[in-house]
């Protein structure tokens, strides 16, 4: 079996590849890029398909995820969770521990693996939980979460308060070659808050959280993973000043990484000024001149990686009082246009930008995805980077509607998603 | 002027001339309430439902008098007697008693945001009787009527708001409110029970009691609620009193005619001292009555614009 993706513009992050060619797949696995227009002649056996004027590029990686399976499947699923994926360009999600029950034991981390292969669209790499019960006590067993599928463990949701536990886990985690995902957020500085504590937050009455409570946790993090070498990333980074110190702690040759989400360099805490729930996620919306320190730094370079923080919730958490609404928005459908802004604000080039939702997460995490190179797994996103639409949630996979992008006329999509060689997205 | 409006959800959105009808036509409802018969036709057949899901004696008690007095037909429903308890939300309790068609609901919350979110999903008006942290905007406009009675004016005044202002929904409304109508705020406070960026707010602000007093034309003092010190935002109620307590003392240097407000309900000898609440300086009782006038023209003024609309 034999696909050829003709005419498009290949661009590849890893070798800063950027030219029109042909992409030939064979069993699965990327088996010649041709820059000679045509010069392939395809046999009976060969699938051939158009895609001049489109991108060729890496499957999106999303290594921040909630699939809400097991426990919580009235959000989502593991089926529907990576049909989203899938339909938003996106070939592999880590997905986050906070299920019911906690992934902090190998027989759910493996439950999640075997559900992924028999039902998923697209590759599930399960990040598994820190510590026990996600209760920030003792650790959780990470030699047989690594076995049983893990590539990563992280809190996502809540801190590790506890600081000489937090060294522990950055320690024990180098044994097995795992990643530490830190959700970083100072719990005495955040409690009782609901959005950014700024002017808007006083405007509208709504208890605030400081920019300071998750920058001071980085601060933290950061010195430990200096303390121990452990491999640290830092979620859903918001904050100027969390930005700073990323900065600062990877020019003294930190071992530290992190991610941004979408919503952090695109809406403003403005935004909740009618109270809406859509927009209540954690951490905040942030100012405008938070998103714009956002946006340096996935131009410098401090940001490494954008993730979309998918967080599916139902009508039921969300449509009530803000103070009590749930956190978090959805984002794996919604994603695609909103990076490839990026690019035309001139905050990078495409393989720059591409490199943070292919290359650059693959990496982290030890995957292979991310590469077009020869050999490569056929992990394939195929870009129509000028069809322009409007955000619809009703259209979507996910079983969430918690989408702050409702509405909004946007540039890009993802018409083709190939995972392994086999096309995935659109659904037949 | 017409008023236009559906609801009354706050101070920061309304229009100087809309405040104007407001206090003007209090001003005119205020005769009904020194009448012997103190009750007028004028909302015969309407339906005014009280949803308080906070405690709320003066504002309930001064909305529901407001409603009987224009002969209103008003329901009261509270936390403790709605089927919140068996577990409904609060927005299906309003969807139902929406069924039943009242014509407003007046709705006090702890949550901020709660009669925006009601007022888009219902046809009736309502009117916000203080959500969360946010906005009281009738408390405002019945402190900007006596402000006016008493000055003749509210232009060219400097009010001085003293206290938890962070937590304050009265001192938000009374922010936006007076500063529209061209007074000056000033607002003082310990550091820890001001809000964040109020810089960006029509507002000066001071640290200290001593040098804003002399300044004031009125003293708006606001309740502590005494739980702020198990938060540590205070150490001790003893230090608070000392330092933005109102007493007689302080009160020495301010103007010979300040007014001395207080929303109530009062902590005497915390935030104000008992000679000071009822000296000959205290418009507090004031302020409770002109509450049943600004309500009554709230009511008046939101049904009246249902009539001109069928």
């Amino acid at each position: 079996m034999e696909i050829v993706l003709r005419g498009g513009r290949i661009l590849d992050p890893q070798r800063r590849i950027d030219r029109i060619g042909d992409l030939i797949i064979r069993n699965g696995v990327i088996h010649e890029l041709v820059w000679e227009p045509h010069a392939v002649s395809p046999s009976s056996q060969t699938r051939v398909i158009d895609v001049t004027g489109k991108w060729v590029v890496p499957a999106w990686v999303d290594m921040h995820v909630h699939l809400r399976e097991p426990g919580e499947e009235y959000k989502e699923t593991i089926m529907t969770g990576t049909a989203a994926a899938v339909a938003g360009g996106f070939g592999a999600v880590a997905c986050m521990p906070n299920t019911k029950p906690v992934n902090d034991c190998a027989a759910v981390t493996s439950f999640i693996t075997r559900r992924a292969f028999e039902q998923g669209h697209c590759h599930v790499y399960p990040v598994a939980a820190i510590s026990k019960g996600l209760k920030g006590e003792e650790l959780a067993e990470f030699g047989e979460l690594r076995e049983a599928g893990a590539v990563a463990v992280s809190d996502d949701g809540r801190p590790v308060m506890n600081a000489a536990l937090m060294r522990r886990a950055l320690e024990y985690a180098k044994a097995f070659d795992l990643l530490v995902i830190t959700h970083a957020e100072e719990t005495a500085l955040s409690q009782g808050g609901h959005m950014h504590e700024g002017v808007m937050s006083t405007r509208l009455g709504l208890q605030g959280i400081p920019a300071a409570a998750e920058a001071v946790m980085i601060a933290r993090d950061v010195l430990l993973a200096e303390l121990t070498g452990g491999r640290l990333h830092v979620a859903h980074v918001s904050t100027e000043a969390s930005v700073w110190i990323l900065r600062e702690a990877k020019r003294r040759g930190i071992p530290v990484t992190c991610e941004t989400a979408p919503h952090y360099f695109t809406l403003t805490d403005e935004f909740v000024e009618g109270f809406d729930t859509v927009y209540k996620v954690n951490p905040p919306l942030r100012t405008r001149r938070d998103v714009e320190a956002i946006k340096e730094a996935l131009a410098d370079g401090t940001i490494d990686v954008i993730a979309t923080d998918h967080a599916p919730h139902s009508l039921l958490e969300k449509d009530t009082e803000f103070q009590d609404a749930a956190n978090g928005m959805i984002g794996l459908e919604s994603a695609l246009p909103l990076v490839l802004n990026l690019i035309e604000e001139g905050v990078g080039d495409p393989l720059d930008i591409l490199a943070k939702v292919t290359w650059n997460p693959s990496k982290i995490l030890g995957i292979p995805f991310g590469s077009l190179r020869k050999g490569a797994p056929a992990h394939i996103t195929i870009i129509d980077p000028n069809a322009e639409h409007v955000i619809d949630p009703e259209t979507f996979q996910s079983k969430g509607r918690n989408c702050p992008f409702r509405g909004w006329s946007v540039k890009g999509r993802a018409v083709m998603t190939l995972v392994n060689g086999l096309v995935r997205y659109p659904f037949p | 002027m017409a008023f236009s409006r559906k609801d009354l959800l706050g101070m920061r959105d309304l229009e100087v001339d809309e405040i104007e009808t407001i206090l003007d036509t209090a001003e005119s409802l205020k005769e009904i309430n020194t009448r012997s018969i103190k009750k007028v036709p004028t909302l015969r057949g309407k339906t005014v439902v009280h949803l308080f899901y906070e405690p709320s004696t003066r504002t309930r008690t001064s909305f529901d008098i407001a409603a009987k007095r224009l002969s209103a037909d008003t329901y009261s429903i509270s936390t403790s007697t709605s089927s919140m308890v068996k577990g409904e939300t609060f927005l299906d309790t309003v969807k139902n008693l929406e069924a039943m068609q009242p014509d407003v609901f007046i709705i006090r919350h702890s949550a901020s945001g709660t009669p925006h979110r009601i007022a888009q999903r219902t046809k009736a008006s309502v009117i916000n009787a203080g959500d969360g942290m946010h906005e009281h905007p009738s408390q405002a406009l019945l402190d900007m009527l006596t402000i006016r009675q008493h000055k003749g004016r509210l232009d060219g005044l400097t009010v001085l708001i003293v206290g938890d202002i962070a937590h304050s929904r009265v001192a938000r409304s009374n922010i936006w409110g007076l500063t529209k109508m061209g007074a000056r705020v000033v607002v003082c406070g310990p550091p820890t029970l001001l809000p964040s960026h109020l810089e960006h707010l029509p507002v000066t602000v001071s640290l200290r009691l001593e040098p804003v007093i002399p300044e004031a034309d009125v003293i708006m003092v606001l309740r502590l609620q005494k739980e702020r010190q198990g938060q540590g935002l205070l150490p001790s109620l003893r230090e608070y009193a000392a330092y933005y307590g109102i007493d007689s003392k302080k009160l020495a240097h301010a103007k010979p005619d300040v007014l001395i407000m207080h929303p109530g309900p009062m902590n005497r000898g915390v935030e104000i001292s008992p000679e000071v609440a009822d000296g000959p300086h205290a418009v507090i009782l004031d302020q409770v009555s002109n509450g049943v006038a600004v309500r009554m023209a709230l009511l008046y003024l939101l049904v009246q614009r249902d009539e001109s609309a069928d």
